[in-house]
């Protein structure tokens, strides 16, 4: 035990394998036949997204009048689900991005799943607010600002413009910075591929790269460049997404707090989902030794750290509505411990606030089994964190001859299931077409593979 | 293959020996070269001597014009274009246009230094690269570490370049040629194949922007009472057979309130059967005459001798204190304000039936007033 030279770090890719085997390993999933255990998987996950597809068209077709929304609450479902999955694709930029500031070495093995889950759920996250327009088709008149025949311009001082620019442009971003990432490793199929059409489309996504040292200079201030600009912009998205709620006045949601307090839940549940898929990838494609216990155990450290800054805010939400002396304010805090929605409240605090704290005793963090349990804890938890925050305080708002109980219907749920089912389908599609490994990052930092400096 | 050599390349198996060919090839003093590795090594840069990365400038430069840009769009269009008040707060209000004008400044230089990166430092894609499916790139791009020594440079000389690699201890050796393709390639514009492609391209772009404006995303403002069905003024009805908006009432129908004259071309029976329903009293010889003073007089004089203000200028009417007039009956003068006499038209319109039988009173009163008889005196 005591043994461990702490002077020295350790290695992030266990027992220095040969670069040609990562090669193999990695580009294994691309070059053979998926199993039937893909296929079950896949028909799973299709069979979630056609309950989705289902309830998608009958909103389509009949109106927004099929999901619970009522008077007060005018959100609903889509929007809890909007800033759910909005949130777990706050991981994938935080590993990829802020992580690779703060040189972590350990962020390699993951960077590219966590960075594809990111797009995957972003790209999940945007059909609710377009769904919520209520005529989708048109969204984009509603949202985008162009000369329309009203001559009338978007609101630009509204969050939910805000949040228009915000979710866009952090797509976009993540997708930049992902090919960018993908353009070596593309080379690296392209050259080892003897397959004639995968030859063609790794040649036309690799764009010729040649592995050139003149490129690689300006790939890697690049790369900085962009981890530059992404560790801002993936803290502005769910800073903006809590304006939505913190500009408004409602009582519950007019807090100065919201914009870190969501950040941190976005991190938090986005590692979850991260670390629950990362489980299954290392075991079914050998990855063990790429992605480690160690990395795991490390994204359990964060999930720890996340979860108790979700903590205190919740806290500090109440002292600060007991501090201020706001009677709503206190109202629309006791109201969600005690009132109509306490059980929704009590799920989110023990998912959120007191199984992660399992995660100080060591042995649970390295086991698999355990942390599988309470990271899918974390995210039932941070689902119903989002439910809480938008249907509380929106079902009890200043006026009580309005107040209603809002009850999610069957089409909710099929979008909530489809929404689930389009993101595991992306990611199982992801695991079958592009390396989920980062080739060229992961060489980098084997073992042996830097210059030993002041030898020659 | 054809015959003509692009570079001489060497491989090696250590990232320590890659350096260490890199430095010594530098010092040698040669410039187009170029080092090709599966992964970044650290210290090649200086090894290599490369002069410090420009692409910094390029995501400076449009991550300004992303800010300025933003504000610019915004300031504008919610400060001159369509200026109005939200939240009482100014047409230009800085901190709300904060989180679009970060957004856009991160978009801008993102996508600027990328495609600057890709397109502009890299010349990137080529796939026509003479380095390209060679033994040397399947090699670099999976565990060697190489180098490479163009022909173009100055102090190019095979011999020289064969022993300085063997020196380093280079695991293998290799020139590399320009393939045919590449040599032979030229880009023609004027392609007819090329000029299609660019043709169907235009026509889909403008025939999907069309559909897309004009169709899908065309929203009527305010088209609430745009379409409806009614009897349009000078349009066909499609609702009857005839045609017509305004259908003709059916035969014998009588509008409210219409009592119909049934002595039209009957002025004898008129004059016999109508009987004046109005006593001469203070009221109706009142209104009577000042219907007459109204509508009468202009022709046939206040006293009704036919020597009125318009004389001359009409035909002038005979007197009314003639005996004829003066013998007939109540009913007979009546039908004449209905109907007209000669040159007179029909009064009917202006006087209503009650006021009718008025004037014929306040007549009888002139008539009177002018021959009277002893008895009335």
């Amino acid at each position: 035990m005591s043994s461990i030279d702490y002077t020295q770090e350790r290695s992030v890719v266990e027992g220095r394998p040969p670069l040609r085997s990562l090669d193999e390993i990695i580009s294994k999933p691309l070059d053979t036949k998926p199993d039937i255990k893909f296929y079950i998987a896949l028909a799973i996950t299709l069979t979630m997204l056609g309950i989705g597809a289902i309830g998608l068209a009958a909103s389509l077709y009949w109106g927004t009048g099929l999901w619970g929304n009522n008077n007060p609450v005018g959100w609903g479902l889509p929007i809890v689900n909007f800033v759910f999955w909005i949130g777990i694709g706050h991981a994938g930029t935080l590993i990829s991005a802020i992580l690779f500031l703060f040189r972590q070495k350990w962020r390699t093995g993951i960077a590219r799943f966590a960075e594809g889950m990111t797009i995957f759920a972003v790209i999940t996250a945007m059909i609710f607010p377009i769904m919520h327009t209520g005529r989708p088709w048109l969204a984009a008149v509603y949202l985008l600002p162009y000369p329309n025949q009203h001559s009338l311009w978007v609101n630009f001082t509204s969050p939910l413009l805000w949040d228009v620019f915000a979710v866009s442009t952090y797509f976009t971003v993540s997708f930049v910075f992902w090919y960018i990432g993908l353009i070596p490793d593309f080379a690296t199929l392209r050259d080892r591929t003897t397959h004639k059409i995968k030859k063609i489309i790794y040649s036309i996504t690799s764009l010729g790269w040649r592995h050139s040292n003149r490129h690689w200079q300006n790939y890697e201030l690049t790369y900085l460049i962009l981890a530059g600009f992404a560790t801002p912009l993936v803290l502005s998205v769910h800073t903006i997404v809590s304006f939505d709620f913190a500009v408004a006045i409602l009582p519950g949601w007019h807090t100065t707090i919201f914009p870190p307090y969501f950040v941190a839940g976005a991190v938090f549940s986005g590692f979850a989902m991260v670390q629950n898929v990362l489980i299954f990838i290392r075991k079914i494609f050998n990855y063990e030794h790429i992605i480690t216990l160690d990395t795991l155990e490390k994204m359990n450290k964060i999930i720890l750290l996340t979860g108790m800054l979700v903590g205190y805010a919740y806290s500090m939400e109440f002292f600060m509505a007991w501090y201020s002396g706001v009677q709503p304010e206190v109202f629309a805090f006791m109201n969600r411990a005690f009132g109509d929605y306490w059980w929704a409240y009590w799920i989110m605090f023990s998912c959120n606030v007191f199984f992660p704290q399992l995660f100080w005793f060591k042995k649970i963090r390295r086991s698999i089994p355990i942390m599988f349990v309470l990271a899918v804890l974390v995210n039932v938890g941070m689902w119903f964190e989002r439910f809480v925050i938008t249907v509380t305080s929106l079902s009890r708002d200043y006026l009580p001859s309005s107040w209603a109980y809002f009850k999610p219907t069957l089409t909710d749920a099929s979008l909530l299931i489809g929404s689930f089912g389009l993101f595991f389908t992306l990611v199982l599609l992801f695991t079958k077409s592009l390396p989920v490994i980062s080739i060229s990052e992961v060489k980098a930092v084997v073992d042996g593979s830097q210059p030993t400096h002041g030898e020659h | 293959m054809s015959e003509k050599l692009y570079s001489y390349t060497a491989l090696f198996d250590t990232p320590n020996d890659i350096i260490h060919a890199a430095k010594t090839v530098t010092e040698k003093g040669y410039t187009k070269f170029d080092v090709n590795t599966p992964y970044p090594i650290h210290g090649m840069d200086a090894a290599m001597k490369l002069p410090p990365s420009k692409l910094g400038f390029v995501t400076l430069f449009a991550g300004l014009g992303g800010t300025a840009l933003a504000l610019l769009m915004m300031g504008w269009m919610m400060g001159i274009d369509y200026p109005i008040v939200i939240g009482g707060k100014p047409f230009f209000p800085l901190p709300a246009f904060i989180p679009i004008t970060f957004e856009i400044t991160v978009l801008l230089a993102t996508l600027t230094t990328v495609g600057a990166l890709l397109f502009f430092f890299f010349k990137l894609p080529n796939n026509r690269h003479p380095l390209h499916d060679t033994n040397y790139m399947k090699n670099v791009s999976s565990d060697k570490y190489g180098i490479c020594i163009e022909t173009e440079d100055p102090k190019f000389n095979a011999e020289e370049i064969k022993e300085l690699f063997a020196s380093l201890h280079a695991s293998t050796i290799e020139p590399v040629y320009f393939d045919d393709d590449e040599v032979n390639f030229k880009v023609v514009v004027a392609d007819p194949k090329f000029l299609g492609f660019l043709v169907a391209v235009a026509l889909f772009v403008s025939l999907s922007a069309y559909l897309h404006l004009n169709k899908l995303l065309y929203i009527v403002p305010f088209s609430w009472m745009d379409e409806q069905e009614k009897i349009v003024v000078q349009k066909k009805n499609d609702l009857f057979d005839n045609g017509l908006g305004m259908q003709e009432p059916v035969q014998g129908s009588v509008a409210r309130g219409f009592i119909p004259y049934p002595f039209k071309d009957k002025p004898e029976e008129a004059g016999k059967l109508l009987v004046n329903p109005l006593i001469p009293d203070k009221d109706n010889l009142e209104v009577g005459k000042n219907k007459y003073n109204i509508y009468c007089s202009p022709c046939h004089g206040y006293l009704a001798e036919g020597d009125s203000r318009l004389n001359d200028q009409f035909p002038n009417p005979p007197s009314l204190h003639s005996e004829k007039v003066r013998t007939w009956s109540d009913g007979r003068l009546y039908h004449v304000i209905v109907e007209g006499q000669n040159v007179m038209p029909s009064y009917s319109y202006q006087l209503s039936r009650q006021e009718r039988w008025a004037v014929v009173n306040y007549l009888r009163v002139l008539q009177r007033s002018l021959n009277a008889k002893e008895t009335d005196l």
